[in-house]
């Protein structure tokens, strides 16, 4: 019965999307110029029969997954280091929270210039607007980690790296994947942005490019497809997120 | 197996939380700090586990105490088990930490969590356990690590008395013989179980109720 109310409520939406764009309908917002639900789904069938389609999507997907595990890696260990020792913590938050507050989309002018291929920017461009909510995230996560687990096993003799690997870590990954779920997400606007501004390939890339040959279903095709991605890969991040936590208390669980 | 603990200081001038305490218990003595709440237990048993710094001396068989250490196994009231291993997995912890072969310290968890008579829930998360079976859960777990001294922390102060009096019976059985400081607040805990009751800020007293209840108000 649920499901029923939620997959109408999806077609009510396209339904009138529909008819306001057939109908060309103007009030004040111009869906005249909107493509309609038709003239999009064939044109998503022409795309995802060719081979085109594919390899932006396989391009978007590497740009992304490069840049999004370089920042779990280095996010992760940042976060880390920052939160167990004071004098790293000392060298290493100022100038981190110096470049923080810029959005990472402002720094294509600097990655453009800093490396020598437009593609490795666009991966530092999405590795930056994914590095620091996973770091701060972690940071957080360190922080407030229960000391009666270190003391545990610190009386068990175990070694500061046994109690990094057993239980900083361990303890930590709930709070590191609430990081990872939004560093996904911040990552495709990221990806997105800066292969519309100096992308050759990629469906943010093919998006922009639909867009200045007036080919506005294709616009909207490149949009779905953004989303979908973006849909997948948060999810896969949750999934695992909640097979690595199953130890949290229930109530915490959604 | 014995514990030597001289002028321990915990803090500084009227702020110490302990000072100048001194206590020994022989090898295989089962010794009841009482006391009650906020007169410094939990800190002397931190100090002695190495968990805090002190001034003083705290040995163990004649050796300073520097740091933690697994000679000296800490029994925590509550949550001192790691949320995310199974029952088995946190018995196993200690012998992880000692480079024991998976199959022999799995062999081993195994029989500890028999011992107090948890056996078939080796593989139950502490969240799914009740209170006083994550109490034997660490009970197994510090009997796994093998301390020269154990140091218990009001570890049945969060149980119901029921619970608690089996516990009481199971700790006597399985650490006869092993030197035990346990911290209480209860003092019917403290007869029961003490071959030695001290009580914080009076030293020792006779092993009976009332002896102990006035050097507590004292």
């Amino acid at each position: 019965m649920r499901w029923a109310l939620r997959i109408g409520s999806v077609a009510v939406v396209l339904v009138l999307w529909q008819v306001l764009t057939a109908t060309d309908t103007r009030m004040w917002l111009r869906f005249d110029q909107l493509p309609t639900v038709v003239e999009v789904a064939e044109r998503f069938a022409v795309q995802v029969g060719g081979v085109e389609y594919y390899h932006d999507l396989g391009n978007s997907l590497a740009r992304i997954m490069t840049g999004f595990l370089l920042a779990a890696v280095l996010g992760i260990a940042f976060g880390v280091l920052i939160a167990r020792s004071p004098l790293l913590g000392d060298l290493l938050r100022p100038p981190l929270e110096v470049v923080r507050p810029i959005p990472a989309i402002a720094l294509v002018p600097i990655a453009i210039l800093l490396f020598p291929t437009d593609e490795q920017g666009i991966v530092f461009i999405t590795f930056i607007a994914a590095f620091f909510p996973i770091m701060v995230s972690t940071r957080h996560a360190v922080r407030a980690l229960p000391t009666i687990w270190e003391d545990a096993v610190r009386t068990m003799g175990a070694s500061r790296w046994q109690v990094l690997f057993r239980v900083v870590l361990p303890g930590t990954l709930p709070g590191v994947f609430g990081g990872l779920s939004v560093g996904m997400g911040v990552a495709w606007i990221c990806v997105i942005s800066a292969e519309m501004i100096s992308g050759q390939f990629g469906v943010g890339y093919r998006t922009w490019q639909a867009y200045t040959v007036v080919d506005y279903p294709g616009v909207i095709v490149g949009m779905v497809t953004i989303g979908l991605l973006g849909y997948l890969t948060s999810a896969a991040v949750e999934l695992l997120g909640r097979r690595v936590t199953r130890w949290l208390p229930r109530e915490a669980l959604r | 197996m014995s514990l030597n603990v001289r002028s321990l200081t915990v803090g500084y001038g009227r702020s110490a939380v302990l000072s100048e305490f001194s206590l020994a218990v022989a090898s295989g003595e089962f010794v009841v700090v009482a006391g009650p709440s906020g007169c410094g237990k939990s800190t002397l048993l931190r100090a002695i586990a190495g968990l805090i710094p002190f001034a003083g001396a705290i040995s163990v068989d004649g050796v300073a105490v520097r740091g933690p250490s697994r000679d000296r196994a800490l029994v925590f009231q509550d949550d001192g088990l790691l949320p995310w291993r199974t029952a088995l997995r946190n018995v196993e912890l200690p012998l992880a930490l000692q480079g024991v072969p998976r199959s022999l310290r799995r062999s081993r968890a195994v029989e500890w969590l028999e011992r107090v008579g948890l056996a078939g829930f080796e593989g139950y998360l502490p969240r799914e356990l009740s209170g006083g079976m994550r109490q034997r859960v660490q009970l197994a777990r510090t009997l796994a690590q093998q301390p020269s001294v154990v140091l218990m922390d009001e570890p049945f102060g969060a149980l119901d008395a029921q619970t608690r009096s089996s516990m009481q019976e199971l700790v006597t059985e399985v650490l006869a013989g092993t030197t035990t400081l346990f911290v209480t607040h209860d003092v019917d805990e403290a007869v029961l179980l003490g071959d030695r009751v001290v009580v914080l800020g009076a030293g020792e007293v006779e092993r009976e109720r009332d002896a102990i209840l006035a050097a507590v108000k004292a």
